[in-house]
């Protein structure tokens, strides 16, 4: 499983991407994998003010209900609303296609511990 | 330590995703919950229940014996017939659902959920005293394999020595498979498919298995895991003990009543039961399915139509594979569930619009 080098991981299996003051938030394969096959998907509406760790969104796979919390602090100002009608792409595409959120962080906000790819790859390995 | 089957190596080989289940070490999935489903549905797919339970019960008065235990009757059971039915406290909750196969005039296979096992075991000890009859519990006996799908009789015939054809739904026969192995070979099953339940010694699950597999090979089977026979049933509105069904839940508001024999003689429960019938039931078992979106999972709350009464709670719920929509079973009060009845289920503290269908939800096409 090989985690993309130009993001940070969460312990909860999510993914950011940072492009100046914009963060764009998805799940991880592992998660992924994890869940199963995901079915459905609930994202918050744009301008939707986040703290750190604050659930945000919810994904299900057939078994399982799975919580998706925020790791930086911020306003919400893009939301992949494709996942609405495909959810499976977060299963095919989970680095790419199926992020889910793009959060305007906070001015001096506190941000979670966040893994750089080499971290999160020994991370999830410790895991499993 | 949890239990494991004879068929572990066979699951660990498979790539098999190894869960706790009622402690028992087994796979939830292999390659994908949606995966085995529509394999089962569209050809044919490999279940190992060998953690199921399995008694014999046997002697001169074994048939009046499981007809005082269980709500069906089994005076209405020939040899090599199979019959579903629920067994019940005095005060008609239901101990477990099981299935008895008929071996001979005085001789009987019961069948058991693996999770209810030693509880089932412990209650038919306690009301054998009463009759010349032996209860073992012959579990760590068997393995028990299921294949189940259109193609599963053409796969079984190659390795069966009985003829399969003139075994019809319910029935089974004593046989071999693979020429030298004794199995009870049953047109029995889960699922909602045409398929087979193979019972045969504990030691033999992995040479049937691997036979299964092979001959399955070109009718492109797949072994299935806990949660593909999760939703596979779930389609079909067939109950789970835990989840539909529980020490205080009657067999008449789930739905069994059609395995509730009122007209045969004594049974545990049956007073129960005939005051629950004549007072009426407070509630009843439906099917529903979700009208936009959400998915319905056991526990959620059941509100009707306007939201303004908490009506009823899922039992079961989940996004279905087949119907590619979420749908549930669950309880709600009497006069509530007439299908086509308006809805409301209680998700993450949002009430999402639901309505009551027949059931099956799935209709198998041939």
């Amino acid at each position: 499983m090989r985690f993309p080098e130009n993001m940070k991981y969460t312990k909860d299996h999510e993914w950011t991407k940072t492009e100046g003051k914009l963060v764009t938030v998805g799940i991880t394969d592992h998660a992924q994998s994890a869940l199963g096959d995901v079915v459905y998907i609930e994202l918050p509406s744009v301008g939707r003010v986040l703290k750190v760790g604050e659930t945000f969104g919810v994904v299900e796979s057939i078994k399982a209900v799975s919580d998706l919390y925020s790791p930086v602090a911020g306003k919400v100002t893009q939301v992949n609303s494709s996942l609405g009608d495909d959810p499976a792409q977060v299963n095919k595409d989970p680095h790419g296609k199926a992020w889910m959120v793009q959060i305007e962080v906070s001015e001096s906000a506190p941000t979670s511990d966040l893994m750089d790819a080499g971290a999160y790859t020994k991370y999830v390995e410790s895991i499993k | 330590m949890l239990k494991r089957t004879s068929l572990y190596e066979e699951h660990r080989l498979l790539g098999g995703r190894l869960i706790d289940f009622g402690g028992w070490e087994l796979p939830v999935q292999y390659s994908g919950v949606m995966d085995e489903h529509e394999a089962c549905r569209n050809a044919v797919g490999l279940f190992d229940v060998s953690h199921m339970g399995e008694v014999h019960v046997e002697g001169p008065e074994a048939e009046n014996y499981l007809n005082y235990l269980v709500t069906n009757n089994v005076a209405k059971l020939a040899i090599g017939q199979a019959q579903y039915t629920t067994m019940c406290h005095p005060s008609g909750g239901i101990v477990d659902d099981l299935v008895i196969y008929r071996r001979g005039p005085q001789r009987f296979l019961v069948v058991v959920n693996a999770s209810n096992t030693d509880k089932d075991f412990n209650h038919m000890k306690s009301v054998s005293g009463q009759f010349k009859v032996q209860v073992t519990n012959e579990s760590a006996h068997y393995s028990q394999i299921a294949i189940q799908g259109r193609k599963a009789a053409a796969i079984v015939a190659q390795i069966a020595s009985a003829a399969l054809e003139p075994i019809k739904n319910y029935w089974f026969v004593e046989s071999q498979v693979l020429n030298n192995i004794p199995a009870i070979i049953a047109r029995t099953g889960y699922t909602g498919e045409d398929g087979f339940e193979i019972y045969s010694a504990w030691e033999k699950g992995p040479e049937v298995w691997r036979a299964l597999m092979k001959a399955g090979a070109p009718y492109g089977i797949k072994p299935c895991g806990l949660g593909a026979r999760d939703t596979l049933r779930l389609e079909m509105k067939y109950p789970l003990y835990g989840n539909e069904l529980n020490d205080e839940t009657n067999p008449l508001e789930a739905g069994l009543g059609w395995v509730v024999k009122l007209d045969k003689g004594n049974f545990l429960g049956k007073d129960a039961m005939i005051r629950a019938k004549e007072g009426g039931l407070s509630r009843q078992l439906v099917g529903l399915k979700l009208t936009d979106k959400g998915i319905p999972r056991h526990g959620y709350a059941i509100f009707n139509s306007d939201g303004s009464e908490r009506i009823g709670e899922i039992t079961s719920g989940t996004q279905s594979p087949s119907l590619k929509q979420a749908i549930g079973i669950g309880y709600v009060k009497t006069g509530h569930g007439k299908i086509g009845t308006q809805l409301l289920v209680e998700i993450r503290g949002t009430k999402f619009p639901a309505e009551v269908v027949a059931t099956p939800f799935y209709k198998r096409p041939y």
